[in-house]
């Protein structure tokens, strides 16, 4: 069993059906493959629009794909991925909860009592600096607070894989890199599978062991491939400015430019 | 001096001061006829004696009664079944077009229905309000359920979350944050179905007062209950909005900033 990948997406084909008549179907995702290892963190990039959250969300077991099989730890996958955590890109905190049931809320799911509960969500919560937030409501809350609370709401379940989803995307430039740096400090502790999707090509590459490129919708599916040789511990302000990371960029970027200009023309027409 | 958020409500009270001078002159000078429109001096003093007396007080209680039943009533139905309807497509598409009907319905006209059913004690008032509420807090909680925002559902089940999970710390709480929205409305209601079920045949409560007054041409005392009930809803108004402070902690305010 330990020779298993973490995550294994085989042939995955997505197509949506059409929601009124004349409309055809659309298909998402075409014939993607996607396997992570244990303990590797993969980024996948693409042009926005492309089926990057599609494809989080079928590796989640929240959408059956209408083609291929998902693997988890070499066994295949029916119904919600209990070994996964999952980020998510818009505001997804219970709003009627404050920051410490918010984050205590999986444990309570999982039947632990609300004290025990209580204490780890408050160990959480000091992990992810909002030691004294507890008791305020995501609406009392900033965007990089947010995301730090739900940050600690998915990390408490101690999940063997981490799902991201365009986590820090609605981040201001200076929130988003402490962010990504306590990202890579959480993660550096216990190295879970990481698969962090983005549209930012700099993110992926500070972030990650691997970038994949995505092509640009309908039929999405992996242009390429790159193993990011980048030593860590890594700072990802400093790191952008090594020339290692400036020639990995150049050569993906290369690949990524037509894509990029695809979704864009896509987007105008639509 | 201009009207400001402080003095505010002097100048609400004058002008109420002013709609009481104003009917006074009419009546008193015969422009407006006593007989049809009343005469304020009497009106009132007939309202204090009503309190001094202590005769009010029991038809209030009674008035209020009704309307809290018809109010929890109509509420817990409403919840229940709203949820139910919500979360189970087949009963809602079942039984969609019977609750158009029903709600479409001018509801007053099932009063003596009630009051053959439930005869003319309390219960025919509530079971009146019961219909009124109902479908205002049953509407709120249909709409609270399908308006889940799916991220967040989706969030939930992810960190484990049952089916029944789901109906406790999500459609539950989105739902009931709707039915505060309408509150308002639904306590208003509950207070109409008490007093229009007196109005149309009862022994006691405030609509009891009026439509015995009002059988024997006794304009002033019908003034001083409909003031009474004003007083009354008022009151009932400002208890829902204590509430809805209390318990919608959650809820972003218009502006939460505090001057210095
Ligand atoms: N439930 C759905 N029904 C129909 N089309 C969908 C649905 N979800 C996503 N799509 C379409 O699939 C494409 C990919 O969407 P998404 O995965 O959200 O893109 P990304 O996350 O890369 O920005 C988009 O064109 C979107 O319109
Ligand atoms: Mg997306």
């Amino acid at each position: 069993m330990t020779d298993h990948s973490a995550l294994a997406l085989e042939n995955i084909s997505v197509t949506f059906a059409a929601r009124s008549a004349g409309a055809t179907a659309y298909t998402a995702v075409r014939d993607t493959t996607l396997v992570v290892e244990r303990g590797e963190f993969v980024a996948v990039v693409g042009p926005t629009g492309c089926g990057k959250s599609t494809l989080l969300n079928v590796a989640a077991g929240l959408l059956l794909p209408s083609q291929g099989r998902v693997t988890v730890f070499g066994t295949g996958l029916s119904g919600l991925n209990r070994h996964a955590g999952y980020l998510f890109q818009a505001d997804a905190l219970l709003p009627w909860l404050n920051a410490l049931d918010n984050v205590a809320i999986g444990l309570r799911y999982g039947g632990s009592p609300k004290r025990d509960a209580h204490d780890r969500a408050r160990e959480w919560l000091a992990r992810v600096g909002l030691a004294h937030h507890g008791h305020r409501y995501p609406h009392q809350l900033s965007g990089g607070m947010k995301k730090r609370v739900a940050l600690a709401q998915t990390l408490i379940l101690d999940p063997d894989i981490l799902l991201m989803d365009e986590p820090f995307s609605a981040l201001d430039v200076q929130t988003r890199q402490l962010m990504e740096n306590e990202l890579l400090e959480l993660w550096s502790a216990d190295r879970k599978s990481v698969v962090f999707i983005t549209h930012d090509l700099e993110e992926a590459i500070a972030l990650s062991d691997r970038v994949v490129v995505l092509a640009a919708g309908p039929e999405t599916h992996p242009i390429g491939e790159y193993p990011i040789d980048l030593p860590r511990p890594r700072d990802v302000a400093e790191i952008r400015l090594t020339p290692g990371f400036v020639e990995l960029h150049r050569d993906i970027w290369h690949t990524m430019r037509d894509e990029v200009m695809k979704g864009y023309v896509q987007s105008q027409a639509q | 001096m201009k009207p400001d958020q402080q003095n505010l409500w002097i100048y609400q009270l004058l002008l109420l001061i002013a709609v009481f001078v104003i009917w006074h002159a009419l009546t008193a000078t015969g422009i407006l006829p006593p007989f049809f429109f009343g005469r304020p001096l009497i009106v009132l003093q007939k309202i204090w004696e009503w309190f001094a007396s202590g005769k009010i007080y029991m038809h209030l209680a009674i008035t209020l009664v009704e309307t809290v039943l018809a109010f929890v009533a109509g509420t817990v139905l409403g919840l229940g079944i709203g949820l139910w309807l919500a979360l189970s497509p087949t009963a809602s598409a079942l039984f969609d077009p019977y609750i158009k009907a029903v709600n479409s319905m001018p509801r007053v006209i099932l009063a003596p229905i009630f009051a053959v059913w439930f005869g003319l004690g309390i219960w025919s008032k509530v079971a009146l309000g019961v219909t009124l509420v109902f479908f205002i807090v049953f509407f709120n909680v249909y709409q609270g359920v399908k308006e889940v925002s799916p991220v967040v559902l989706n969030n939930a089940r992810m960190l484990g979350a049952t089916s029944r999970q789901l109906l406790r710390s999500v459609y539950l709480p989105s739902a009931t944050s709707w039915v505060f929205s309408s509150l308002h409305t639904a306590v208003g209601m509950a207070f109409v179905g008490a007093v229009v079920g007196e109005y149309l045949g009862s022994a006691a409560g405030v609509g009891y007062l009026i439509l015995q007054a009002e059988s024997v041409f006794d304009i002033n005392t019908v003034f001083a209950g409909i003031l009474v009930l004003t007083g009354f809803a008022l009151a009932l108004d400002g208890l829902v909005t204590l509430a809805e402070k209390r318990l919608l902690v959650w809820r972003p305010a218009q502006s939460e900033t505090e001057p210095l």
